[in-house]
């Protein structure tokens, strides 16, 4: 339960309103007061607060600097603008920087999942002694400030030519994601049905099939759903991508966005659509991962 | 963004260790249960190399000076004596309490009071479709790189024609306007509430999945027994969620001793020494100052910090849970 409460918490926004409404049948009911409708009010403006910076980077990244100047940030463009948008874009190269953090992200999405899927066998089926140890240790790697790994993985990447290479901040990011899924699958695992992994010593298969060919798939829901949050995860690192990634050519989109900042050739309006490029990608996962998460979800995490 | 969820982890564990010590795979032949070590190796191999190595690494730094050229000097607790007086040290501690109020206490209480509304009102009497929907809203800025979410809010506060000046013109406020970023007395205060609109979505959603648990019909029951709002919340809505409370303080009080990515974008902790905090100042020991052992100093107290609030948090869970119980006896 622990674990796919953890899952339900960090996935929930796309998740529950199913649940909402079940338990509600027929949605909204009972008597509507005066004062139901002033604390909606309420809600509502709470979202339009938070919601109106994306709208002011959003028509402000279509406004020429001309025109920011004369009808100011507050109203929409007038006619669309692409110039600074398009500056920007080939400033710095944005489509490059795009598949820098998708493969960053995705190898490290990939590696975690599989390294936290055989920690967790050794730990939550395999009951190894201390276990609860071992996931503590595994857990340092999400708890510390990595300030304090910072300095000395720099040095050891510079000496063994991994500085400035993508594959620096993937093992780095695989070792603490794994972190946290060998901490989540363990316990899931932990409570993984009995019946199903006797049924498969019973028909021959041995520890690594059972691994793969029954513990795998049936877990599957729970692993996508690990693989998407250590996807955007390590899309959204900063500080390490920031330190190992030096050269243009091999930089995340916050990264090369965040460098940028306060250059002079940003004008009022490239800035803007800047932030614009920034936000976009995690919008776009929004939409996207929407229902493989709610799939994730109610697929029950194994259980 | 925020994810070190020590959600009631140790009950499991202890209870499951002894009910069954064994492997859940039935096992034949001589490898018994001690085979199982060889699945952690890569995990191990990797944990060492990536974490453990670094780590005590770190900490031998504290004790060195060292420029990252030549070899490090022995110094002995030269940097630590610095640290104890060292008034920027301080400072950024300071402000990390002020990151602690932005992303712990504000979302929290926001948090709290926007689910149970979400949850007790809007889903209840306008639908889960409308709820659901405002909680995407709010959750929105928790998916956002927070050192974007620094590049998006710093624009909003540019100086002179930025949106919030050009606003509060609007409004009759104009000798409000000024340079937030950059005057001392605004820059935390600018930085804060970054982190308060990344951080607020995350307690909504936790504690509305938090409060799905909670039996509906005793809010039905409370309102007919004439509770009012405010004492719903406070006695059922409050009371039932407080494990999760627990976890968003932990996690978020962690990730805001943490903060860096919007302090390195929006002010590299100036004007002076206002916005600086823990993580940026190490950071700038190790790269801009080359001093790397001071810098080391300072993140080994950091984590030293982040350790000690980590067990606290735990034992005073622990500790309520404790009371909670005999309390029901």
């Amino acid at each position: 339960m622990t674990a796919t409460a953890t899952l339900e918490r960090t996935a929930a926004p796309i998740a529950a309103p199913a649940k909402v409404r079940r338990s509600r049948p027929g949605g909204a009911s009972g008597k509507r007061r005066t004062i139901d409708w002033l604390l909606l009010l309420f809600a509502i403006a709470a979202g339009v607060v938070i919601v109106a910076p994306f709208y002011l980077i959003l028509i402000n990244s279509f406004k020429s600097p001309a025109e920011y100047a004369t009808s100011g940030p507050l109203v929409p463009p007038t006619h669309l603008y692409f110039d600074g948008l398009e500056k920007f874009w080939e400033r710095v190269n944005f489509p490059e920087k795009v598949w820098n953090s998708v493969f960053i992200s995705g190898a490290v999405a990939v590696f975690a999942v599989l390294l936290s899927v055989l920690n967790a066998f050794a730990i939550g089926i395999g009951r190894v002694r201390g276990r609860t140890w071992v996931v503590l240790l595994f857990l340092l790697a999400n708890l510390l400030p990595q300030e304090a790994l910072l300095y000395p993985l720099y040095y050891m990447f510079k000496a063994v030519g991994l500085y400035n290479n993508v594959w620096s901040v993937i093992i780095v990011f695989t070792v603490i994601q794994a972190a946290f899924g060998t901490y989540l699958l363990s316990s899931v695992y932990g409570t993984f049905p009995k019946e199903v992994l006797e049924a498969a010593a019973i028909d021959g298969a041995s520890r690594w099939q059972t691994l793969w060919r029954v513990i795998f798939p049936i877990s599957r829901p729970t692993l996508s759903v690990l693989l998407i949050f250590f996807f955007i995860w390590t899309w959204n690192e900063f500080l390490i991508p920031l330190t190992f990634l030096v050269s243009n050519a091999n930089q995340t989109v916050p990264v090369a966005i965040s460098v940028l900042q306060g250059d002079r050739l940003m004008d009022v309006t490239t800035t803007s659509a800047s932030a614009l490029l920034g936000v976009i990608p995690t919008l776009l996962f929004f939409l996207i991962f929407q229902r493989t998460l709610t799939r994730g979800i109610t697929a029950g995490a194994v259980k | 963004m925020t994810t070190v969820p020590f959600v009631r982890r140790q009950r499991r564990p202890a209870r499951a260790a002894r009910t069954a010590d064994e492997p859940l795979i039935p096992h034949r032949g001589r490898r018994g249960a001690r085979g199982y070590w060889l699945y952690l190796l890569p995990g191990f191999v990797l944990l060492a190399l990536i974490v453990i190595v670094p780590l005590a690494w770190n900490v031998y730094l504290t004790f060195t000076m060292w420029r990252g050229i030549r070899p490090p000097r022995w110094i002995g607790l030269k940097n630590w004596q610095h640290l104890l007086t060292d008034e920027k040290f301080w400072t950024s501690f300071q402000n990390s309490v002020w990151m602690i109020v932005a992303m712990v206490i504000i979302p929290t209480v926001i948090g709290l009071i926007l689910a149970a509304l979400l949850f007790d009102l809007v889903g209840r009497k306008f639908g889960g479709r409308t709820a659901s929907f405002l909680r995407a809203t709010y959750y929105l800025p928790q998916l956002l790189p927070a050192a974007i979410a620094g590049i998006v809010i710093g624009w909003i506060l540019r100086p002179e024609d930025g949106a919030l000046n050009t606003m509060l013109e609007n409004i009759g406020l104009g000798f409000l306007a000024h340079d937030w970023l950059g005057n001392p007395q605004t820059a935390l205060p600018s930085i804060m509430a970054v982190m308060v609109w990344v951080q607020i979505g995350y307690p909504i959603v936790v504690f509305m999945a938090a409060l799905q648990r909670v039996d509906p019909e005793l809010y039905e029951a409370a309102e007919l027994d004439g509770a009012n709002w405010w004492q719903r919340f406070r006695a059922i809505t409050v009371t039932s969620i407080r494990p999760e409370i627990f976890v968003v303080a932990l996690t978020c009080t962690i990730a805001a001793l943490k903060v860096f990515g919007p302090v390195y974008v929006l002010t590299r902790g100036g004007p002076g020494t206002s916005t600086i905090v823990p993580a940026y100042y190490a950071y700038s020991e190790f790269f801009q100052a080359q001093q790397v052992g001071y810098g080391a100093t300072i993140a080994t107290a950091l984590t030293i910090v982040i350790a000690a609030v980590a067990i606290l948090f735990v034992v005073a869970q622990n500790h309520a849970e404790r009371k909670e119980r005999e309390g029901q006896r």
